[in-house]
């Protein structure tokens, strides 16, 4: 009997969470109790403060709304397309409304019964986690970021914390360490260390360990003057030497540290002083040899001789950036690691470059990094954005020069594109002689730029602008950066040009039901979250910032905490756009990592239901921010 | 012979004069507004000579469609045509538990109570009830009733000689269309066109 239309109910219910979870027979069952409400456009289903209906609701067609009132302000919270579930207060024992709940558009919605659903909770966690992690979302509001998703991450996060530090581990240590023998005179052994730099020696006899010479013994006995320069090894070492075996554990050797009030080990065959040096490890290599430390990536890059050495440190990069994400590091903490990382890996390749082309710089010099990675925004390896300068020359030497970077930069960027920095395809790096300038010259071409601005300068500017001194002279990054804010004093065309560059990319509200409207798109279910997302915000930052003037501070989000501070009474919107923009990288980044690209398109369908509310609210102060450069750049009229 | 004809005019049968109290002027002030959107498949368009094969209804009440409260029966008919299986696609000795056509109208009865009865062309399908009533003796339905294609003419101003399709309806109003010509389908697809329709009115 009657069992059709609840069939059909159960069919569509049963895609979405937390339905999917219940069993067909039980969700016809459900179904069946089920009462739909048809609401006109603007017509409300609940109001704030209204008292609680025994109801829970899901959107079949259409969009609904979410509103709390703040001052009199109807400011939207959420926007609930089809299959997303509101209304979940009645559950947390709540008496009143704390949203109103209006169509956006002429929606069609399955109301459930609270009391037939309840026991489907108690028997089903995921059911309990995913109507927490909604409720607590969709109470979220994206001004308030005191605590931005908090009730979610808790729930993410449960059983996924894992400490990975390898206590368990072998020790990794120095192997063939300098030592020489106790006759050796003080002096020789400073020399010696000097030569090396490094910071103790091992005193041998018959390649046995008898005593050690750190830093600290010169310090504290021959400087001060208590034993001569001229002493014997013998007179200063430490004796006997602390020995371990190569097969320590780190955790182990973390004891012997501690217990010796040491910071040098000797490792030996057997780990006895009775048996050959093999190595040498400081409390420093402890150190980086625990979870990921990037002291260790600073070291290897060091230590590169090639190109494809570099490449291997970029890769296990990679693996720290996903270890991160995966325990719940701050993005900004992960970003600013992973900058300092690749321009420590850039300045290696330039001194690679340099000793290759065996003749040092005629001038000094300047590598800027453009774009994503001239704004410290780079998780996932790109493309190469990058431009060089170097000093003016006279006219006679000009070209001499010129041809010396250019031939610089073809190398740099060739070993780039080994370490995995594919190049730019519109030939945006030093190589291009377009892009390997002297100062005047590249102080003309901002100049040009920002006094005429046409829309192809205007795409150019969103590049260069973002530069950041990585190697070289940086007096001569900041005489460009000086001048170009002298330029852009009342420059209000410039601005309408990159305001409404801003604007091009209009908020991407409401695209998931748009891209499920969409199913024959060339894009079929992803969402390109760089274009539509990612860069109206950091493009809204560039225009804001130049705006104020404020120079020296490239990265998007940190851009909107100086405008945050800049002016107080946007200080909501803008924090919340630092906000959304950091939520938005994170989202490219998994979303890279998980698919081994780029991450710019997203696969909506892989996402869960709390990722896509997460992601939703992401975009909502990209609407605020964009009527406030409409505003502040008069840019309504502008075409 | 005279007396028993008598007295059975005057003493009609329990469940009718049940449903007949629904219609005093007591209970109908304390009507809840509850209208029921229905749907007869019948054996053809002739309600002198075709029969009612299935009957599918669901109320509404306060604009809200209430699946609790619903009703469905499939009926069972000795002499029906059967091409029209195909478009119905209810087998005469189909798996569908089925009643008698009595025992249909009866529970349809007891199900409607003095709702108004809403349904597309809805003065054929309550001439299928009637005449279903009128062979076990019984008088007319009382209810109320509202048709959507009349309702469809007011909202757009149409004449009362320009008949609009129940599909017709669905694609103005974007009613996606599915389980089209089951009864209970039907009701279900004439309910959200009315709660559509009665929204921009």
């Amino acid at each position: 009997m009657k069992n059709s239309i609840p069939k059909r109910i159960a069919d569509f219910l049963k895609n979405y969470p937390p339905f999917e979870w219940i069993s067909p027979e039980k969700l016809l069952l459900l179904a069946q109790e089920c009462e739909i409400i048809h609401l006109e456009k603007n017509q409300t289903l609940f109001s704030i403060h209204q008292n609680t209906e025994p109801f829970f609701y899901v959107v079949k067609e259409g969009a609904i709304g979410l509103f709390k009132r703040i001052d009199n302000n109807k400011i939207p919270v959420d926007e609930c397309d089809e299959g997303d579930i509101f209304g979940l207060r009645p559950f947390f024992a709540e008496n009143q409304y704390a949203m109103t709940a209006t169509a956006n558009e002429e929606s069609l919605i399955y109301a459930i019964p609270i009391i037939i659903f309840k026991p489907f909770i108690a028997e089903n966690n995921n059911i309990l986690n995913y109507l927490l992690s909604s409720f607590a979302s969709n109470t979220r509001n994206p001004y308030d970021k005191e605590h931005p998703g908090k009730l979610l991450s808790v729930n993410e996060t449960i059983g996924e914390i894992s400490i990975k530090t390898p206590f368990f581990q072998p020790i990794t240590y120095t192997k063939n360490p300098i030592w020489v023998s106790s006759k050796t005179s003080v002096q020789d052994v400073a020399k010696l260390m000097t030569k090396h730099k490094i910071g103790s020696v091992l005193i041998e006899e018959n390649q046995f360990p008898t005593g050690i010479i750190t830093d600290k013994d010169l310090r504290t006995k021959i400087a001060t003057g208590r034993i001569p320069i001229t002493a014997n090894a013998s007179a200063i070492m430490s004796s006997p030497v602390v020995t371990i075996s190569k097969v320590t554990s780190i955790a182990e050797a973390q004891l012997i540290f501690l217990k010796n009030n040491i910071s040098h080990l000797c490792v030996t065959e057997n780990g006895t002083t009775e048996s050959k040096i093999i190595g040498i490890i400081t409390l420093h290599d402890i150190f980086i040899t625990q979870a990921n430390n990037p002291a260790v990536f600073l070291k290897w890059i060091k230590k590169a001789t090639t190109a494809k050495d570099l490449k291997e440190v970029r890769n296990k990069l990679t693996q720290l950036i996903a270890d991160g994400l995966k325990n719940n590091t701050p993005i900004n903490h992960i970003s600013k690691l992973t900058s300092e990382i690749n321009t420590a890996i850039i300045g290696k390749v330039i001194q690679m470059a340099i000793d290759e082309v065996s003749e040092k710089p005629p001038v000094t010099f300047a590598w800027l990094n453009l774009g994503s990675q001239g704004r410290k925004e780079q998780l996932l390896i790109t493309d190469q954005d990058n431009a060089l300068v170097f000093e003016d020359v006279s006219e006679d030497s000009y070209h001499e020069v010129k041809n010396y970077f250019l031939t610089l930069s073809k190398v740099i960027t060739r070993h780039l594109n080994t370490v995995g920095y594919d190049y730019c395809p519109a030939e945006m790096m030093a190589s291009n002689p377009k892009w390997c300038l002297s100062v005047s010259e590249w102080k003309k071409q901002f100049h040009h730029w920002i006094t005429i601005p046409d829309e192809h300068s205007i795409m150019l500017c969103s590049i260069f602008f973002d530069f950041e001194c990585v190697y070289g002279n940086e007096e001569l990054a900041a005489k460009i950066s000086k001048n170009i804010f002298k330029d852009l004093y009342k420059k209000n065309l410039f601005f309408a040009y990159l305001g409404s560059d801003a604007l091009k990319n209009p908020p991407p509200l409401g695209f998931f039901r748009q891209l499920l409207v969409e199913q024959d798109g060339k894009h079929k279910d992803t969402f390109d979250i760089k274009s539509r997302a990612i860069m109206p915000l950091v493009d809204a930052a560039r225009v804001l910032i130049l705006d104020k003037t404020i120079s020296g501070i490239n990265n998007t989000s940190a851009r909107f905490e100086a405008m945050a501070n800049k002016e107080p009474e946007n200080k909501e919107l803008f924090i919340s756009c630092a906000n959304a923009f950091l939520d938005l990288i994170t989202f490219r980044t998994q979303e890279g990592l998980k698919h081994n690209n780029s991450g710019r398109f997203i696969h909506l369908e892989a996402l869960n239901k709390a990722d896509k509310l997460k992601l939703k609210n992401a975009f909502k102060p990209i609407q605020d921010v964009q009527s406030v450069l409409k505003n502040r750049f008069n840019l309504t009229y502008f075409t | 012979m005279w007396h028993w004809f008598k007295k059975k005019k005057k003493e009609n049968p329990y469940f009718w004069e049940e449903y007949c109290v629904y219609f005093s002027a007591k209970a109908k002030k304390n009507s809840l507004d509850r209208l029921v959107v229905f749907d007869c498949e019948t054996t053809g368009l002739d309600f002198k000579k075709d029969v009612i094969l299935s009957i599918g209804a669901l109320a509404i009440v306060n604009f809200r469609i209430i699946l609790k409260d619903s009703f469905e029966c499939f009926i069972t008919q000795e002499n029906y045509k059967s091409n029209q299986i195909a478009i119905h696609g209810i087998l005469k000795e189909g798996k569908t538990e089925k009643i008698s056509e009595s025992e249909a109208v009866i529970s349809f009865l007891k199900y409607i109570k003095n709702a108004v009865l809403v349904g597309h062309h809805i003065s054929f399908d309550i001439a299928m009830i009637n005449a279903a009533l009128k062979k076990m003796g019984l008088p007319k339905l009382k209810n109320k009733s509202i048709d959507t294609d009349a309702l469809f003419q007011k909202y757009k101003s149409l004449s009362p000689e320009q008949h609009t399709t129940l599909d017709a309806l669905c694609e103005a109003f974007k009613v996606p269309k599915s389980d089209r010509h089951t009864a209970s389908g039907d009701a279900y697809l004439t309910a959200l066109v009315y709660l559509k329709l009665k929204a921009k009115m």
